[in-house]
C-alpha cells in the first residue's frame, strides 16, 4: 500500500503572536515549531495502515528547511522518506497552491491512500485536504474518527457530523483527514531517532514539481494581520452566591444577553 | 462572471438552519452594495417547500434541486449538483457555513471552479464591484487576517453566529427554479449514520452556551450545568479535561480540538481558561466565569464573572434565572 501524508510544522500552540511592522505578517523566528497536532494523527494511521498491509509510508510537506525536524520526527515514528517542497516564492501561499504543490508532489510519488489532518492549527482553514483530493480526482472523507481497514482495497472510514457519526464505505485510492479521537500517536523512542537520521529526505523545488513562479500564485492575499483588541477589565464580583442576583441583572440589562 | 452572490441553503429537520438565514441576512446587504443579485441553492429530499422561507431572508432566486438521491449528503453527489450550478451560472461569490457539510464540499467546489477560498470568515464586505474582503481568525483566535481574493470566483466559507440574521420578511418571494440534479459518480457509500439525540442544540449554532470543568469534580455533578443550560435554553459544552477523564462526550467540546463556538453568551463554570479552551470560545460575545480561584486566567477574558464556589453557585443562578423568566 502507498501510503502519503501531508503534514505541516507548525508554531506550538501556546506561541506567541507578535505582528511584524509591516503589519502583514507574524514574527516568525521565536516560535517554537512543532507537527500540527491533527498531523500527528494522521502520520500514526499511516505507519498503522503500513504495518497492517505492507508497503512504504511518505510524508510530504511544503515548508523551509526548518521542517526537516518536523520531518525527521515523522521519520522516528516509522515513516519510510520524506519530501520537502520549497522555494522562497512561497512564502505567503494560499490553500489553493499549498493544494497544488501537494497534489504535484503526491502524484509524481503514487498513492492509495492520503492522509492529512483535519485542520491545520495555524491557519484552522481545513481546505487543504478536500483540495487535494479533488485535484487528485480521488474521493474524501472528512473528520475521520475511526478507519476500519476491510482489505487492501477498500475501507470503513467513521466520519464525525453534527451531534454523531456516519460510517463510509469508500475503495481506494482516497483522501482521509485525521479527527481527534482517531488514535493515539506513539511515543519516538532514542533508536527511532536515531534510524530516522539515514531515511531519504528529498528537497523538491519549483521546477522539480514542473512549476513556474506564475503557477503558485495565490487566489487569496493577507493584506493585514491584528490582534485580538485588549478586553476591558470585566466586572468580577467576591461575596458568593449574594452576587447572583446582581450578576443576572446586568446579563439581562447592560449586556442584553439573556 | 456575474457579481451574484450565491449561497448554499442547509437544513435539517425539515427546516432552514439558522447559519443559511445569517448567510442570506449577509448576502443581501453585500449585494446592495454591488448591485448583484442572491442566490440561494436549496438541495436535499423533499425541501422544496422552503424555498419561499429562503426568499424571506433576502433570496432572489432559489434554485432547487430536491432528489431522493440527495436524502443523504455525500461528497460527490453535492458537489457535482453545486459546482455544476455555480459554473453554468458564473457565479461571483459562493457562501457557505462552517458546518459539517460545509467544510467538507467547499474545498473540492473551489478546485471545480479553479477559485480561491477561505474559511471560518468572521467579517466581510465588497466594493462596487462585488470584490470581497473577510476576517478570519487564526493561530486559534490569537491573531485575525484580513484577505482579499484576486479575482472571482470567490469562495467563503463563514463562521455560525458571525452575523446576525434580520427578521423574516414574509411579502418578499423569490423566483423559484427547480433543477434535475446531476450527481454524476458518487463514490462512497454512507453504510451507518448515528446521531446522539435529536432535538439538542447544536454546540456552533447556540445563541447561549453553558459549558463545565474539573470544578465540578465528577460526572454526576454535570446536572448543575445541564440545569442552568435548560434554565436559559442553552446549550452545553465541556472542557477537554473532563471529556478525557470520561465524564461526557467528546461532541461537548469546546476549545482547539473542540468545537470551535461564538455564541453570544458563553458561561464558564469550574473551568480554568487554558489557552487551548479559549481558542474555542474567545470569539464569544459576552463571557461569565465561575471559579473559586481569583487568579483563574479564565478571569482575563471574562466579561462579568463571580468569584465563588460552582456548588453555590449554579443552583443559585438556576433559580435565579427561572425567577425572572416567570416576571
Ligand atoms: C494540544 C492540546 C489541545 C487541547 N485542546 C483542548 C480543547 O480543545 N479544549 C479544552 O478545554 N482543553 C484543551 N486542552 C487542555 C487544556 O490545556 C486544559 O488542560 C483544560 O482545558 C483544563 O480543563 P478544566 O479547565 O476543566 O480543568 P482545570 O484546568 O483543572 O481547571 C479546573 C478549574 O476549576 C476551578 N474549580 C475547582 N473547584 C471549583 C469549585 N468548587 N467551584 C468553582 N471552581 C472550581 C479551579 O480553580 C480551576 O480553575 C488541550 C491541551 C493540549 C496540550
Ligand atoms: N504546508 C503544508 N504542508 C503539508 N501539508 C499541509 C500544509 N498545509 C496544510 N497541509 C495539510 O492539510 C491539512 C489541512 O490544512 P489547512 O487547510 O491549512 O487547515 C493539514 O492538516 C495538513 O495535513
Amino acid at each position: 500500500m502507498n501510503i502519503v501524508v501531508c503534514l505541516k510544522q507548525t508554531p506550538d500552540t501556546e506561541a506567541k503572536i507578535v505582528v511584524q511592522a509591516n503589519g502583514k505578517d507574524v514574527e516568525k523566528d521565536k516560535f517554537k515549531y512543532i507537527m500540527s497536532s491533527y498531523d500527528e494523527l494522521a502520520v500514526e494511521e499511516g505507519i498503522k495502515l503500513k504495518e497492517k498491509f505492507g508497503g512504504t509510508v511518505t510524508v510530504v510537506t511544503v515548508g523551509t528547511t526548518k521542517t526537516h525536524e518536523t520531518l525527521r520526527s515523522a521519520l522516528a515514528m516509522g515513516a519510510d522518506s520524506a519530501i520537502q517542497i520549497w522555494d522562497d516564492s512561497l512564502e505567503n501561499i494560499d490553500s489553493y497552491v499549498t493544494a497544488k504543490l501537494l497534489a504535484k508532489a503526491i502524484k509524481n510519488q503514487g498513492f492509495d491512500i492520503v492522509l492529512c489532518g483535519q485542520k491545520a492549527i495555524d491557519t484552522g482553514a481545513s481546505l487543504v485536504g478536500g483540495m487535494v483530493a479533488e485535484m487528485l480526482s480521488i474521493p474524501q472523507v472528512y473528520l475521520v474518527t475511526k478507519l476500519e481497514a476491510v482489505d487492501e482495497t477498500k475501507l470503513l472510514a467513521h466520519r464525525q457530523i453534527e451531534g454523531g457519526e456516519e460510517v463510509i464505505e469508500v475503495s481506494l485510492p482516497v483522501l482521509i483527514t485525521a479527527q481527534r479521537g482517531l488514535n493515539t500517536p506513539r511515543y519516538i523512542k532514542l533508536p527511532d531517532i536515531m534510524k530516522a537520521k539515514k531515511k531519504e529526505l528529498k528537497t523538491l523545488g519549483l521546477s522539480d514539481l514542473g512549476f513556474s513562479v506564475a503557477d503558485v500564485a495565490s487566489k487569496v492575499n493577507v493584506v493585514e494581520i491584528t490582534l485580538p483588541p485588549a478586553k476591558k477589565a470585566g466586572k468580577i464580583f467576591t461575596n458568593g452566591e449574594s452576587d447572583v442576583a446582581e450578576l443576572v441583572k446586568l446579563l439581562r440589562e447592560e449586556a442584553k444577553v439573556i | 462572471m456575474s457579481k451574484d452572490i450565491w449561497v448554499l441553503a442547509e437544513t435539517k429537520d425539515g427546516k432552514v438552519r439558522k447559519i443559511t438565514h445569517e448567510l442570506l441576512t449577509k448576502a443581501s446587504e453585500l449585494a446592495a452594495k454591488s448591485g448583484a443579485g442572491v442566490s440561494a441553492i436549496l438541495i436535499g429530499h423533499n425541501v422544496a417547500s422552503l424555498a419561499q422561507d429562503l426568499a424571506h431572508y433576502g433570496a432572489n432566486k432559489v434554485y432547487v434541486a430536491d432528489h431522493e438521491s440527495l436524502n443523504t449528503y455525500t461528497t460527490d453527489g453535492y458537489t457535482n449538483v453545486i459546482a455544476g450550478l455555480l459554473k453554468e451560472n458564473q457565479a461571483g461569490t459562493f457562501l457557505t457555513g462552517t458546518t459539517a457539510n460545509g467544510k467538507d464540499l467547499t474545498p473540492r467546489v473551489a478546485v471545480r471552479l479553479e477559485a480561491g477560498a477561505i474559511s471560518d470568515a468572521t467579517e466581510l464586505d465588497c466594493d462596487a464591484e462585488g470584490k470581497m474582503t473577510a476576517v478570519r481568525p487564526i493561530y486559534a483566535g490569537k491573531a485575525f487576517e484580513k484577505v482579499t481574493f484576486s479575482g472571482f470566483p470567490q469562495i467563503i466559507e463563514v463562521r455560525s453566529n458571525s452575523f446576525i440574521a434580520k427578521d423574516a420578511d414574509e411579502s418578499k418571494t423569490a423566483e423559484i427554479i427547480n433543477v434535475t440534479p446531476n450527481l454524476g459518480e458518487v463514490r462512497t457509500k454512507v453504510t451507518a449514520t448515528k446521531v446522539s439525540s435529536g432535538d439538542k442544540i447544536e454546540l456552533t449554532e447556540a445563541d447561549i452556551i453553558v459549558s463545565g470543568g474539573r470544578g465540578l469534580k465528577g460526572p454526576e455533578n454535570l446536572y448543575l450545568v445541564s440545569d442552568l443550560a435548560k434554565a436559559m435554553g442553552a446549550a452545553q459544552g465541556a472542557s477537554r479535561a473532563i471529556v478525557d477523564a470520561g465524564w461526557i462526550d467528546y461532541d461537548y467540546q469546546v476549545g482547539q480540538t473542540g468545537k470551535v463556538v461564538s455564541p453570544n453568551l458563553y458561561l464558564a463554570c469550574g473551568i480554568s481558561g487554558a489557552i487551548q479552551h479559549l481558542a474555542g470560545m474567545s470569539s464569544s460575545k459576552i463571557i461569565v466565569a465561575i471559579n473559586k480561584d481569583a487568579d483563574a486566567p479564565i478571569f482575563k477574558v471574562a466579561d462579568y464573572g463571580i468569584v465563588g464556589d460552582v456548588f453555590q453557585i449554579l443552583p443559585a443562578l438556576t433559580a435565579e434565572v427561572n425567577k425572572t423568566k416567570a416576571h
